[in-house]
């Protein structure tokens, strides 16, 4: 009888826990959930208040004059994303082939290090960097410019940033390669750069393509690395030397002091920036998924 | 030199003749050598400007217990972000864990729940920190705490660490031999006894390597936190006022600097040192920790 309760006892113990291992599981959910409904409710009121197509495409981004145009921050975050690409990508991805391919043991083993340290840096130590450092060292280059922070700058910190995501992501990639193709290419007649180059990097192309996109993610998404760097005049940049802002700086900047509609239309903007991570993420899911069928 | 490697070896000569006759394998060679370089030169002249710029500016009154805009000490700003990595620990980490021993232990093969789970962990793991920050400051700051906070930041990091917490400790379990678990139930313990008799203390080391790996972020952090926990320099005195952590400490400073600026910027240097040195730190620990692990 005493026995019979205690099995139950324990039976109703293992259920009740299974059900709150579940209920914890559940919060990433309802976090995700709840940072989409907060931030979309917070933000598109406000934008239909200004009206989607003023906001998206209005060239002027005047608080005072209650003119909330985000079109200059869109194309200043693609363009310091894309410089961060140009400049990142071929030295993380040449990195990454060395590292796996070409490194010797004892050279790996300092290397690997130095990598966990560019990844290890916080952001806001790069911004001061940048800006004690690359500004003055690009308006150095650049005498007839007002000021060395621009496009230019907020992309080279942005391609640092987002090195040490390539280079790990793509290098493990390269590593999970079966070494039949290097060794048949090999065998072929090809030099070790050949092969490596030619059979073994195609082959890991849908994690080095993961990499670009996971840096892409973080390029867009980084603020405090670009605010110092990038100048901040909310205008379409003209050329690589001019002041650009992004829709994380634009955020950050006036966050603090806004009110009312500004303040609605600043969330507005991390509804775009919202949504172009999505779209990021989800690509870089499907690529991820593409890549394991293969 | 062993033997395979005696046999393989090529002289420097002949290598050079090989590569003058396959001029594009030079020229491939050239380039990936070169992304070394440009690599180890990058860190190496960030590291280098930091600490020779850095290091002269630690002088002992920017570790007074008290921050004033003479002294600018970030002592408070450092015992701020114990703080915070304390309370936002203790909210990610039973949460993290548990989510995790569901995923791995509980949840059957297949299941719809695990696969949404794992894309809402994903795309956690994928929202920028300024995001974070302002669904922080709209539910904290305007709708329960009323104003920045302690609590809100901590609340707000460590939605952002779960992911980390959540996918190193479900690596650490599924690493478990699956032997431990079968022996444990042969001798006729249950499910959750298994789990943390077992399987648990099995893990620990992967999951601690997971948890240290998070305290770097929340270390690192600063955008989440600017609208969440605020910058008001200074201790506070209860976990529902403002209270600036190192790196926030170190974007005031940069961001808010009173002329002469000169005496901001130096502070500012000595500031990133202790941050940078914080951070490498943690991560080295969790680094060594998961090669502990690993080597067992």
């Amino acid at each position: 009888m005493n026995n019979a309760s205690n099995v139950n006892r324990g039976k109703f113990r293992e259920a009740a826990v299974k059900v709150m291992f579940l209920a914890a599981a559940c919060i990433s959910i309802i976090a995700v959930a709840l940072i989409c409904v907060f931030i979309f409710a917070n933000g598109l009121p406000a934008i239909k208040e200004i009206g989607l197509k003023e906001f998206l495409l209005g060239q002027k981004w005047k608080p005072n004059a209650d003119i909330y145009g985000i079109f200059p921050m869109i194309i200043g975050s693609l363009y310091v994303t894309a410089g961060a690409i140009v400049i990142g990508v071929p030295v993380g991805i040449l990195m990454a082939v060395f590292m796996a391919r070409f490194c010797p043991q004892k050279l790996y083993k300092l290397l690997k290090p130095f990598v966990e340290l560019l990844a290890g840096i916080p952001s806001v130590v790069y911004g001061f960097l940048g800006l004690q450092l690359l500004v003055p060292l690009i308006h150095g280059l650049f005498p007839e410019q007002p000021s060395g922070s621009g496009v230019l700058a907020a992309s080279i910190m942005l391609g640092i940033m987002i090195l040490p995501t390539i280079i790990n992501v793509s290098e493990s990639a390269i590593k999970a390669v079966p070494d039949n193709y290097y060794e048949g290419s090999l065998a072929l007649g090809a030099t070790h750069e050949r092969s490596v180059f030619f059979a073994v990097l195609p082959a890991a192309k849908s994690g080095v393509l993961a990499s670009v996109i996971l840096g892409v993610g973080r390029a867009i998404g980084e603020t405090m690395a670009v605010v110092w760097v990038a100048g901040n005049a909310p205008i379409v940049p003209d050329s690589i030397l001019s002041s650009v802002r992004t829709l994380t700086s634009n955020v950050v900047m006036e966050m603090g002091y806004s009110t009312g509609l500004h303040r609605e239309a600043l969330i507005g903007t991390a509804v775009v920036l919202f949504v172009f991570i999505l779209i990021i993420n989800l690509s870089f899911s499907a690529i991820k998924r593409g890549g394991k069928k293969q | 030199m062993s033997k395979s490697e005696a046999i393989n070896y090529i002289p420097f000569k002949q290598k050079l003749r090989g590569y003058l006759k396959h001029p594009m394998s030079l020229f491939l060679l050239i380039l990936v050598i070169g992304a070394a370089v440009i690599t180890v030169g990058l860190v190496a002249i960030l590291l280098g400007h930091l600490l020779i710029k850095g290091i002269p500016h630690i002088k002992p009154h920017l570790f007074e217990w008290k921050y004033t805009t003479d002294n600018l000490s970030m002592m408070p700003a450092i015992i701020n972000t114990f703080i915070m990595v304390i309370l936002t620990l203790l909210i990610a980490v039973p949460v993290g864990i548990s989510s995790a021993i569901y995923l791995v232990e509980y949840a059957k093969r297949g299941n719809k729940v695990v696969s949404v789970i794992r894309l809402t962990t994903e795309t956690l793991a994928g929202i920028p920190s300024i995001v974070f920050g302002l669904f922080g400051f709209i539910v904290f700051n305007t709708m329960i705490f009323k104003g920045y906070s302690m609590i809100g930041g901590a609340l707000t990091l460590s939605m952002m660490v779960l992911p980390i917490i959540i996918r190193t400790t479900e690596e650490a379990l599924i690493s478990v031999p699956d032997l431990f678990r079968e022996g444990s139930f042969g001798l006729g313990a249950g499910k959750l006894r298994t789990i943390t008799r077992i399987v648990l203390p099995y893990a620990m080391p992967g999951i601690l390597a997971g948890i240290i790996l998070s305290i770097g972020r929340i270390v690192g952090e600063t955008a989440a936190l600017i609208f969440t926990a605020g910058t008001i320099p200074g201790v506070p005195k209860a976990l529902t006022r403002s209270g600036r952590t190192l790196s926030l400490h170190l974007f005031e400073l940069v961001q808010n600097p009173q002329a002469p600026t000169d005496r901001y910027f130096n502070a500012a240097y000595a500031t990133a040192v202790v941050l940078l040195a914080l951070v490498v730190l943690v991560n080295a620990l969790s680094s060594f920790i998961a090669k502990k692990l690993s080597s067992k």
